[in-house]
């Protein structure tokens, strides 16, 4: 649910990182915010176990720019992936303009990332949204681990909508930025639709 | 999309900040914040600049998500308010209507009484207000009649700048 205000003249949106425990997600939005222009980026919140797991949340407010003279900014939230953790996931999805999707590409965490995507479609369907409709980016990290299943396997197992496909290193960042435009993309075109 | 989004227009906006504005003074309150359930500021007033205002709104939203999460777990439908009393500072969030969260922060110059009685009395008028943009939005999606939205030329490049490209 997108947020216009015409009085100051901005658009909010919000965008969720999904996937399995330990894929990469918090990986993906620290990278971001290590980049982005410090004017451009709010403050990183994490809330996190002492071990660094995410318990609840990340959240990151980026500053994009401006389109048809409207401030464009993004929120970046995170989900706590481990699966025990599913009432917390499903409250994240409130609201949310677009998913990114973030796939292990190990080997052994092929079925958690099927786990995972079956779990995001019953918890967006319970926030109101369809899977197969809502803005959506699969994004395959971890691409350097020698475990790493092959592209077209994973594509065979992960993606059915044709939806954009990004390969990673999110720890190198590579990827990490045409991910979240892919979404960006998505989600504005989606404005211009509705 | 599946849901309406939330549009606001200069007029109701101007409305809102008032309201709020009021509530900050009657109140004593330290800042007075306006926030959607999803975890974005839709308004602000007080001494703003002394808190970092983005964060403090998708907290609230997370806070409030998560309490909803326990009323229903226990059979409540929801927890309309939520207080948190600090050394100095105290918080008190309140719920108004479908989508809004109210936060007022308050010092030792103000009283819990005082600030749940105000709170009261402009909620009911900020509820007024965030029912009049819902039945214009839900107008608007009923007879297609929708206002020409600025990003309906929207363009690659547009996108392509917002990256720096």
């Amino acid at each position: 649910m997108t947020f216009i205000n015409y009085a100051s003249r901005e658009i909010n949106c919000k965008i969720v990182y999904y996937g399995p425990g330990l894929c990469g997600k918090t990986t993906n939005i620290q990278w971001i915010y290590e980049q982005a222009n410090p004017e451009k980026k709010g403050k990183l919140v994490s809330l996190a176990t002492e071990t660094d797991r995410t318990l609840f949340f990340d959240f990151l407010p980026l500053d994009m720019g401006t389109v048809k003279g409207f401030k464009v900014r993004f929120h970046l939230y995170t989900v706590p992936g481990q699966v025990f953790y599913d009432a917390s996931r499903k409250l994240i999805l409130r609201g949310c303009d677009g998913i990114i999707f973030v796939a292990d590409s190990q080997r052994a965490r092929m079925e958690a990332n099927i786990e995972s995507i079956a779990n995001l479609a019953t918890n967006l369907k319970e926030n109101g949204f369809d899977i197969r409709s809502i803005p959506y980016v699969l994004q395959l990290n971890k691409r350097d681990m020698p475990s790493a299943a092959p592209v077209t396997e994973m594509e065979r197992l992960l993606r059915f909508r044709g939806e954009p496909m990004i390969e990673a290193v999110a720890n190198q960042g590579t990827g990490v930025i045409e991910t979240l435009k892919a979404a960006a993309r998505q989600i504005l075109m989606e404005l211009q639709r509705s | 999309m599946a849901k309406l989004d939330l549009i606001m227009f200069e007029e109701e906006y101007k409305l809102l900040q008032e309201i709020i504005g009021r509530l900050a003074k009657d109140a004593s309150a330290k800042v007075v914040f306006l926030v959607d359930k999803n975890g974005q500021q839709i308004a602000a007033a007080g001494d703003v600049k002394s808190i970092d205002a983005t964060s403090l709104a998708s907290l609230t939203a997370g806070n409030v998500a998560a309490t909803d999460g326990l009323a229903k777990l226990i059979g409540e439908k929801e927890f309309s308010l939520l207080f948190h009393e600090g050394e100095k500072d105290n918080l008190h969030i309140s719920i108004v209507g479908k989508r809004g969260i109210l936060v007022v922060i308050f010092d030792q110059n103000s009283s819990l009484a005082l600030v749940r009685l105000r709170v009261k009395k402009a909620s009911k008028e900020l509820q007024e207000i965030f029912d009049q943009v819902e039945q214009r939005a839900q107008k608007e999606s009923d007879t297609g009649s929708r206002f020409e939205s600025p990003f309906s030329e929207i363009t690659d490049e547009d996108i392509d700048r917002l990256f720096g490209d």
